[in-house]
């Protein structure tokens, strides 16, 4: 039924239509912005991810679990440049932990012995995956100093922060 | 007809958000958003008698799903649509069409403290050991909750959380929930914020409470002579503090849930326990985490003649490090032994800093972890009067460990950054593994002991290009024998990508069983989309997630994926 949509009419598919289309045409005018959750940080405080902001810089939010490979290789390489990149672009980096329960108490020690500067929080449940529409960590996005929605990139090889400080000097060109 | 009921509805849906955000235009400055994604797997399949790969009637398998979320200032509305046509070998087979598996409204007022959703929505109580309904999409697991959901913040310090639903079972052209009906509350109280001028303060103590009670109907079983009634209410509670100085956190919670008669305990009246504490902290560059478990009897699921990966309520976290490389990941993987195990982990984690003599030009990482479980320390019931054996089964000593070992990993990791062109990392893995405990071959029973050795290599060998391998080698008497894994990876950043891997079982037993699994694929990433052609053989293998393994049969062939978000 699905298969041949477009070829028969009937008033229940006119109904759906209509709907997707009205909501694409509304949705084209807005702007991706934080989602709104809940999350604690490594110190124990709540933070609402919709509150992110960086003084008008730019933010990156990357998603990375203790247990996915090509995510601590991306935040470390992060690492490398961050000191550069927070003086040249004003750019704030909050790492999200997606591990659940088995795995989220590694998170504070691994951290700690990586000596990453940045602002790490937890997502044990995954509702802030969910709320950011993320299948696969690595998961990166890149939002402008308005916490608009500027660029982002799913998966990580090496070079990919290369292009990532490219898009932040354009957002302080 | 549901198809029908189904259509109407998302239009209605999308009508009815895309009237309300242009009506309200003009007075309200929120702009109504959709965000989504999309997750398609195809795999087409060929014979290989080598492998004992086998070709199922469609030939092919097709997974895949779509969440839309559509979202304006406090409201949020969405589904997840999902097609199984075929399921592709290693989900559930009964996993079948298309249609929506996934739908819900939600509704936030932050000033107000109130927070209400309706329809479909996964939650988390504590550590998840009374309630935890999740996703593992890649596994065809989903405990999705279909009901409502009231999250009421009626003074700062005071989180509470309530829900009434049932639970996500299956798919079949439509969601399909289960037998059982779960209520729950949970509580969430910052001591913090509750004492004047501490809301600062640099330590914090958080104690919670959760609750959560199972209905399913009752009737009677048959034990020997004994008829027994099944409860028709099971309740399960969990009460704990986290307290935590700056990077310092210990946690300790405590969970009991009455009697619950189910396939997995073999129908017996015992109660449920639990006792969980860690501590994490740092001394100068050493940072560590300790934690200790015991669990009892807390297998609690929606329908209680239910086994496996169906219908879990709650989720006992494994105890073991989750492995990303190969032959450690996937050849013995442990899961929680849900009927009751006692643990212990413990890791240690050390960076020679950048610039020190030892550290090198980069710094130097190191990190041992140690995990163990074991049965608990129990006493078997006897023939006696009243027949406690059939009805309680056992019981427990103490909250040490008993005498049959489930599993040990000890591993050693080291990795060095030794110029901006090249990098390792080398794993060292000691292995004890009880196959009776976590069933993941046929093939032996009993402890395998297991040596695994690892190097990792990357090499940058142009601007934005490199070259990552791993070889790895898993040494053992038992089972299957020895294996090796080879891969290599290039990636030209940001947006192509080529890989395979060999897995050599090379020291099999039976020599026409020491077959080459070759897998490659390659790729193309575009920001937020990804795509990947794969072609090979696939090992059979065992999938294991909180507590159940499922498993995968041999396949050969060529697999897509494609993931996109949007």
């Amino acid at each position: 039924m699905y298969f041949n949509f477009f070829k028969t009419y009937s008033p229940v598919k006119s109904i759906l239509l209509a709907g997707v289309l009205l909501l694409s045409i509304t949705a084209e005018a807005s702007a991706q912005t934080i989602p709104s959750v809940q999350l604690k940080n490594l110190t124990g405080s709540t933070i609402d991810t919709g509150a992110i902001e960086n003084d008008g810089n730019p933010v990156v939010i990357c998603f990375w679990a203790t247990w996915c490979s090509p995510c601590k290789r991306e935040l470390n390489n992060y690492m490398d440049y961050y000191a550069d990149w927070q003086e040249e672009t004003g750019v704030k980096i909050i790492a999200v932990s997606i591990d659940d329960t088995r795995s989220t108490n590694r998170v504070a020690p691994y951290v700690m012995s990586s000596g990453w500067d940045f602002e790490i929080l937890l997502d044990p449940a995954g509702d802030f995956k969910r709320a950011m529409g993320v299948i696969n960590a690595p998961h990166t996005f890149l939002y402008d100093g308005e916490g608009v929605l500027v660029w982002t990139h799913n998966s990580y090889a090496e070079g990919d922060e290369e292009e990532l400080y490219e898009e932040l000097l354009k957002l302080v060109e | 007809m549901n198809k029908s009921i189904a259509t109407i509805a998302l239009g209605c849906i999308g009508v009815f958000f895309s009237g309300m955000s242009l009506a309200q235009t003009s007075t309200d400055p929120a702009p109504g958003i959709v965000t989504g994604n999309v997750s398609i797997l195809f795999q087409s399949y060929q014979e290989d008698s080598l492998i004992g790969a086998v070709v199922p009637a469609s030939k092919s398998g097709f997974n895949a799903f779509s969440n839309i979320n559509y979202t304006q200032g406090n409201f949020s509305a969405g589904f997840r649509y999902e097609s199984y046509l075929n399921s592709v070998l290693g989900f559930p087979g009964r996993f079948k069409g298309s249609g929506l598996g996934y739908r819900y409204a939600r509704w936030v007022d932050k000033d107000k403290g109130v927070d209400v959703t309706i329809g479909n929505f996964y939650e988390q109580f504590g550590s998840g050991i009374i309630l935890r309904s999740y996703e593992a999409r890649n596994l065809g697991l989903d405990n999705a909750l279909d009901g409502f959901r009231i999250i009421l913040t009626p003074f700062k310090p005071l989180k509470v959380k309530m829900l009434y639903g049932k639970q996500r079972l299956d798919f079949d052209s439509k969601l399909i929930n289960g037998d059982g009906i779960i209520r729950g509350i949970d509580a969430e109280l910052s001591l913090n914020e509750l004492i004047p001028n501490y809301a600062n303060a640099k330590l914090k103590i958080t104690p919670t409470y959760s609750f959560v009670s199972r209905f399913q109907d009752g009737g009677n079983i048959i034990k020997d002579t004994l008829i027994l009634e099944l409860p028709q209410n099971v309740g399960a509670w969990d009460y704990g503090v986290t307290m935590q100085y700056e990077m310092w956190k210990f946690g300790v919670s405590r969970t009991e849930k009455i009697n619950d008669p189910s396939a997995d305990n073999g129908y017996i009246y015992k109660e449920g326990e639990a006792l969980m504490y860690f501590l994490t902290g740092n001394i100068k560059d050493l940072s560590f985490l300790l934690q200790r478990s015991t669990t009892d009897n807390m297998s609690f699921r929606s329908d209680r003649d239910l086994l496996l990966f169906d219908a879990p309520i709650n989720n006992i976290p494994t105890i073991t490090k989750t492995h990303t490389y190969n032959l450690a990941a996937t050849l013995y993987p442990y899961a929680t032994v849900i009927n009751g195990e006692s643990s212990f982990r413990g890791e240690l984690y050390y960076n020679l800093k950048r610039g020190s003599k030892l550290g090198g030009k980069y710094g130097t990482k190191m990190n041992l972890v140690f995990a163990t479980s074991y049965s608990l320390d129990t006493t078997n019931f006897g023939r006696e009067e009243g027949r406690p054996d059939l009805v309680y089964g056992y019981q427990r000593n103490s909250w040490g460990f008993g005498d049959s070992l489930n599993v040990q990993d000890i591993s050693f990791e080291i990795e060095r950054k030794f110029s901006k062109k090249f990098k390792a990392k080398a794993m060292y893995m000691n292995l004890q593994f009880n196959t009776l405990a976590t069933p993941v071959t046929t093939d032996f029973k009993g402890i395998v002991y297991a040596d695994i050795f690892v190097l990792e290599t990357q090499i940058k060998t142009a601007k934005r290009q490199s070259l990552r391998t791993e070889f790895q080698a898993l040494f053992t008497e038992q089972d299957k024998g020895d294996w090796a894994t080879v891969v290599a990876e290039y990636t030209w950043s940001p947006h192509w990508f080529a890989s395979v891997i060999d897995q050599y079982n090379f020291g099999n037993p039976d020599e026409a069983k020491r077959v080459h699994y070759i897998f490659g694929s390659a790729g193309y990433i575009n920001g937020s989309h990804r795509l990947s052609l794969g072609y090979g053989k696939r090992r059979e293998g065992i999938f294991c997630v909180g507590g159940v393994c499922r498993a995968v049969p041999a396949s050969s062939g060529l697999e897509m994926t494609f993931t996109s978000n949007f």
